[in-house]
């Protein structure tokens, strides 16, 4: 949590020497405090004041950058409970795991379906993170191996997981330009040999040890070794369980301000059930893990995470909006159906899939409702005849189309005599969800 | 730092409303259903009691239902039009409660009157002992002709009827008042209406401890943060000590998860996405699974292997407090 400028103060030489450039220390504090300035321009401050500071003004939850280049992801650095309090920073990251086990040919398989697996929704590509190579093997060299077919095949960030350290020191060496994530499997067992290799690899590293007080000892011998960038991994867990340590975790850091808790969480979520496994990888992405582990690749499985994440970290505060512009899908031609919805990006999306589906080349105009849906919109007067007719003669679709008929969404037919009145168009009522467009589109419309 | 440190303490519970009426109770249910209870946020039971299970109410037409996807009819085959025989079928899928959603009566379907809707609830009534919700199709006027016909009939089930909102409430409550049935709330994704309809239902007598809140449900992937929020809103502040939002909450899974096209869209239509029959189930169970942590406790879900999932979910949330 940021200091104020006060608390800084307190900490300074109090000597006004203006070497900061600043007339007086309270000065100079207000500005560190408002992120203006950095404690590196107070010369005379006292090393472990300093250090302190930097301490106590750090955000309450370390941010972790995996993978490099196109594959790098971020994190952690969240700040809040409910999303209704502030909005939930880095969306969880996905990992499906790849047995380092098995035959070279099988590991390059799993990665290639693991790069497949991309689904778009709400003008959004929704994919896979990370593979996640597991030493099952227990061996150095087979996990170099795998490590390389894996993020070759799959084209991700990778996280190594091993309980051996000179397996992922093996591994983080031969893929150290990717940025790795090193996941300890066993990380009191492997003490401080293991936070040696991570500061000589400048990789960041995960510390699994099996519940919240282990995680505890595990990040403040971390933390006392000097590492700065980790994650804590609870290991195996019930669910019930883990939601708990998830939530133990979160509040930890966030709440309390309870350092060794403040790190990045990350869970599996591969048990044998397929059904229940997949619902439990969705409660740990809703409840706060950072990244999540899974042993599937199932499309409608992947879809439905991913598809819970992009809900859950979707912005509370600002409704998501599309261009309320003229939208086409396909080449419409000037006999081409005109279809109004609101700029309410999920109403848009819904109609716009629907239409693609149809393969009816058409005309789409999200008309500005300040993100409202349909119905929303309507009954607080934000989607009538008027103002209707007035973004139809703003798009400009009157020079794009022969004809002078638009498609209103049936929940708001009662519109119909205002729109026509007010624009001159004749108005068709389509149907009332989007479901209905594609019959609609196929075999009632006419230019 | 303690894992207990973590935990907050609440002034309040969520209100448990019991659902049904046994024999002894006057009424003619082999069990009745309880909902509600927790003195904690949800499924954290090291913070309080996390409650009784959150229940299940498989949701069943009176007329109308031949337009529901493929997926969900080819389980009820031959009883989309007998309520009773559908029932029986649903409680052959393991529900808690059936919801019979008077869809028939609505003026733009069947438009049947309320002596049909009445036969319906009987029917349901005669054909399973399980505790019975009874949901209008929705549109004032025609429901608040038929459901207070259909309280009347129900008289000393106990059953859970719906939804009254802020702008239509005066009949449905009046009706649940005088035959002894719990109530629905709805409000649009909003607390403060949420709270309204509390007010408007008390002030005319009803106790808010036998009402259940319906804050609105969003599908996966179409609006289902707007509802988790709500809902974790709703639940923060009823912890809290606020009486108008201490009311357990239900989730109208079913309707809303099948409205989205990764549920009901066939593989030819949306090619890459994983065959229909294990798509749909898992977009409802997902929907209703990811209300859980939110605060939901009583789910109306449709496919019975969503019961099926949504259940064991249930199973790991509410089994044994866990260890560290």
């Amino acid at each position: 949590m940021a200091l104020t400028g006060l608390e800084i103060y307190k900490s300074l030489p109090k000597t006004n020497c203006k070497q900061c450039g600043l007339p007086t220390c309270l000065a100079f504090a207000m500005k560190v405090a408002a992120g203006q300035a950095g404690l590196d321009q107070c010369p005379p401050l006292d090393p472990k004041a300093r250090a302190a500071l930097e301490e106590a003004s750090a955000p309450p939850q370390q941010l972790v950058k995996i993978g490099a280049g196109e594959r790098a992801i971020e994190l952690g650095q969240e700040t809040s409970l409910y999303r209704h309090e502030g909005k939930f920073q880095h969306p969880t990251a996905i990992a499906i795991c790849v047995n380092d086990s098995l035959a070279s040919t099988a590991i390059e398989e799993r990665g290639r379906q693991i790069a497949s697996l991309k689904f778009e929704r709400l003008g959004a590509t929704l994919k896979v993170d990370m593979a996640a190579v597991f030493n099952v093997s227990g061996q150095p060299r087979g996990f170099v191996e795998a490590a390389r077919a894996a993020s070759r095949a799959s084209r991700k960030a990778l996280a190594l997981v091993s309980a051996n350290v000179e397996s992922l020191r093996a591994a983080g060496e031969a893929l150290r330009e990717e940025r790795p994530l090193l996941w300890l499997m066993d990380a009191a067992a492997a003490g401080a040999k293991a936070f040696d290799m991570a500061k000589e690899l400048g990789l960041p590293i995960c510390l699994q040890a099996p519940g919240f007080d282990a995680l505890v000892a595990s990040s403040e011998a971390a933390r006392a070794a000097g590492l700065k960038e980790f994650m804590l991994a609870p290991g195996p867990m019930k669910a019930k369980a883990a939601l708990e340590f998830l939530s133990q975790s979160r509040r930890a850091a966030i709440v309390k301000k309870f350092r060794p808790m403040g790190y990045p969480i990350a869970m599996l979520a591969t048990g044998g059930d397929s059904a229940q496994t997949l619902v439990e990888a969705c409660w740990y992405v809703l409840k706060y893990a950072a990244l999540v582990v899974v042993d599937t690749t199932r499309p409608e499985e992947i879809l439905g995470i991913l598809t819970s994440r992009q809900d859950i970290y979707t912005d509370p505060q600002k409704p998501a909006l599309v261009d309320s512009t003229l939208h086409t899908v396909g080449n419409p031609g000037t006999d081409a159906p005109v279809l109004v919805t609101t700029n309410f990006a999920l109403s848009y999306y819904s109609v716009e899939s629907e239409v693609e589906a149809s393969r009816v080349p058409s005309f789409i105009l999200p008309v500005d409702t300040e993100g409202q849906s349909v119905l929303t919109a309507w009954a607080a007067d934000k989607f009538n005849g008027k103002i209707i007719a007035k973004a139809l003669k703003e798009s400009g679709v009157e020079s794009r189309v022969g004809h002078r008929k638009v498609v209103i969404p049936g929940y708001v037919a009662v519109i119909s005599a205002s729109l026509n009145e007010e624009s001159g168009w004749e108005v068709l009522v389509g149907p009332k969800e989007a479901s209905g467009l594609v019959p609609y589109l196929k075999s009632q419309w006419k230019p | 730092m303690h894992t207990q440190d973590t935990a907050q303490t609440w002034a309040s519970a969520v209100n448990t409303v019991t659902i049904g009426a046994t024999a002894a109770q006057g009424g003619t249910r082999g069990r009745t259903v309880a909902i509600g209870g927790a003195k904690c946020i949800p499924w954290l039971a090291y913070e309080g009691e996390v409650g009784h299970a959150p229940a299940i109410a498989i949701e069943i037409w009176d007329a109308g239902a031949e337009e529901w996807p493929a997926e969900l009819t080819r389980h009820y085959e031959g009883v989309l039009n007998d309520p009773g025989a559908w029932a029986k079928r649903a409680a052959e899928f393991g529900t808690d409660l059936i919801c019979l959603r008077l869809m028939g009566t609505h003026p733009d379907m069947a438009n049947r009157g309320a002596d049909d809707a009445v036969a319906a609830v009987k029917a349901v009534l005669r054909a399973v002992d399980l505790p019975l919700v009874v949901m209008g199709c929705g549109v004032d006027e025609k429901d608040n002709v038929v459901l207070p016909r259909c309280c009347q009939a129900a008289a000393g089930e106990n059953c859970l009827f719906g939804n009254v909102r802020d702008k239509n409430y005066r009949t449905l409550v009046a009706a649940c008042l005088a035959d002894g049935h719990k109530l629905i709330a709805e409000s649009p994704l909003d607390v403060n209406i949420a709270k309204q309809v509390n007010i408007l239902a008390h002030d005319v007598g009803y106790p808010l401890e036998n009402i259940v809140i319906y804050p609105t449900t969003g599908a996966l992937g179409y609006g289902l943060e707007y509802a988790y929020s709500i809902m974790e809103r709703g639940r923060l502040a009823g912890l809290g000590g606020d009486a108008l939002l201490r009311q357990p909450v239900m989730a109208d899974i079913g309707i809303e998860a099948w409205r989205a096209k990764e549920a009901y869209a066939p593989e030819e239509t949306l090619p890459g996405l994983g065959p229909a029959e294990r798509r749909g189930p898992l977009w409802e169970t997902l929907t209703a699974t990811n209300h859980l942590p939110a605060g939901a406790e009583l789910l109306v879900l449709r496919h019975p292997q969503a019961v099926a999932n949504v259940r064991r979910a249930i199973e790991e949330l509410a089994g044994a407090s866990s260890e560290q």
